[in-house]
């Protein structure tokens, strides 16, 4: 399978009152963003519990996803080697007992990976999101939500080397997001977000709103919004800075203006 | 009828599975339910409740239930018959895991966790590797690494296992389970079914009530501290 030529297609299903979504089909196309955004409760897991499962109209939902314009083949749904999609969820203190390195080397064996180094390149890439280094010897269990959702995402990009990343919520892992973004574009990896933060939403190139469980509204960044993009850019930086003042410990007075260097955006 | 035997260890999601399999065959095959536990257990009133199916339990209690589903198995067959059921699913209390409950001419189930750690599918031997089919639950709760570790651990105790992953409550990607069920063949000679696998050696002195510990008070297959063999004691 040409793994960047993958091209997921989501096609509408129902409300709980049997209305149909209101959009044609969503498209998610390699190298490309898209946002899911909505309150909680809106929907949002079910729509990427949707997209990972290949939905065939047998979910609650009653949507379809095809691959390729076509419905997918058995195996991209049952065999993990073969599949196109992979989910990072916000939940990733499960398999407990493993060492990193371990855990990885298991993972590569699985997908019958021999390359030499991949281990280490995983938990360098890891490392690039996280600003509290990852070792191989560490127990997976004693990594904090950032740093195993960081290492989930650098598996998901050189491991799992799947085409369509789902990311459930990665802003809430503190982890360097605009960095994220920007590896997974250059891996012309097709990205979901589900998200609650301003930042990740406008920077996708593609809004999924949702509202009682369904599809309401498809919104392109055609540009209108740019301006306010880099106001917020602005803004998270600002807000990134001060986080780490907090978390050094210092007090914060008087103006704060010092924090956010105009131009200039901090990930941290 | 067809015989469906689901075990795994607690709280695994067993019977989320199994109310899956009644919602979305129960149209086109009548199923019966029946479970077996040790001491309490509510989940056929709550079947019963849900889905108007005929459902029973059997407690197991001083008896392990695995060897109380082998006792009953039978009888079980004849009732569900008798309800005019055509697929018995037979939910085990899945405890010690030194044995596992599938029979021949069904379908055996074992449902596992996918948060219950790396080793547990190592842990549960003779459960995993005579069953037909590991239904892996709690997916949604983990990322697509965990997932495929996960699963490679499954395929270290049984490599040729189907293996179905699925959020149970709602029923992802359960379509593969409810195909092999449908696709499962109805018992052909009840009086020839039997368990798939050798039970654990006897019984001691332990279970039929002694309370003094050490071996030496104990007669029947015993085990010392030093050395793994067990020996027998006792006439």
């Amino acid at each position: 399978m040409d793994h960047q030529a993958t091209e997921i297609t989501l096609l509408p299903g129902s409300d709980k009152n049997g209305e149909t979504e209101h959009f044609d089909q969503i498209v998610i196309r390699p190298g490309e963003t898209l946002a899911i955004v909505g309150p909680t409760g809106s929907g949002k897991s079910a729509l990427i519990n949707d997209i990972e499962v290949f939905a065939q109209k047998d979910t609650v939902t009653g949507r379809t996803v095809l691959v390729n314009g076509r419905a997918p083949p058995e195996e991209y749904v049952r065999d993990p080697a073969k599949k196109p999609v992979a989910l990072i969820t916000q939940n990733t203190k499960c398999l407990a007992d493993l060492q990193v390195q371990e855990f990885l080397e298991m993972h590569l064996r699985s997908r019958k990976i021999e390359e030499e180094g991949v281990v280490e390149e995983t938990i360098a890439l890891a490392n690039e999101f996280t600003g509290e280094k990852i070792t191989p010897g560490a127990r997976m269990t004693s990594l904090s939500g950032g740093q195993t959702r960081s290492l989930m995402v650098a598996d998901a990009i050189l491991i799992s080397n799947t085409p369509v990343i789902i990311l459930d919520e990665v802003e809430n892992a503190g982890i360097f997001k605009d960095r994220v973004i920007e590896v997974l574009r250059t891996y012309q990896k097709a990205v979901v977000f589900v998200t609650h933060d301003p930042l990740v939403a406008l920077l996708c190139d593609r809004r999924v709103v949702m509202r009682n469980g369904t599809v309401v509204r498809v919104i392109e960044a055609t540009g209108v919004e740019l301006e306010a993009l880099e106001q917020v850019r602005a803004v998270d930086g600002f807000l990134c800075m001060l986080r780490e003042e907090i978390r050094a410990g210092k007090i914060i007075t008087g103006d704060l203006h010092h924090l956010s260097p105009p131009g200039e955006v901090n990930a941290a | 009828m067809r015989l469906l035997v689901v075990a795994g260890p607690p709280s695994a999601g067993k019977t989320a599975v199994v109310k899956q399999v009644i919602r979305h065959l129960g149209g086109e095959m009548q199923p019966a339910y029946l479970k077996i536990d040790v001491v309490r257990a509510f989940e056929d009133e709550e079947i019963a409740r849900e889905f108007g199916i005929p459902t029973k339990k059997v407690y197991s209690g001083d008896l392990c239930p695995d060897h109380a589903g082998i006792m009953i198995m039978r009888e079980a067959m004849e009732w569900a018959g008798r309800e005019g059921a055509d697929l018995l699913i037979v939910e085990s209390a899945g405890l010690c895991l030194r044995c596992s409950p599938y029979v021949t001419q069904s379908l055996g189930i074992v449902v596992l966790s996918a948060i219950s750690g790396t080793h547990a599918p190592l842990k549960m031997g003779p459960m995993i590797a005579l069953a037909d089919m590991a239904v892996v639950t709690r997916t949604d709760l983990v990322s697509q690494a965990e997932k495929e570790v996960f699963r490679e651990r499954i395929r270290e105790v049984a490599p040729e296992i189907e293996i179905v992953e699925t959020n149970a409550v709602q029923g992802t990607g359960l379509r593969y389970l409810f195909r092999r069920v449908a696709g499962t063949p109805a018992i052909g000679d009840p009086d020839r079914v039997v368990l798939r696998g050798v039970p654990p050696l006897g019984v001691c002195t332990v279970c039929v009530g002694k309370k003094e510990i050490g071996w030496q008070h104990h007669f029947g297959v015993v085990r010392r501290l030093e050395g793994t063999d067990l020996f027998f004691r006792g006439e």
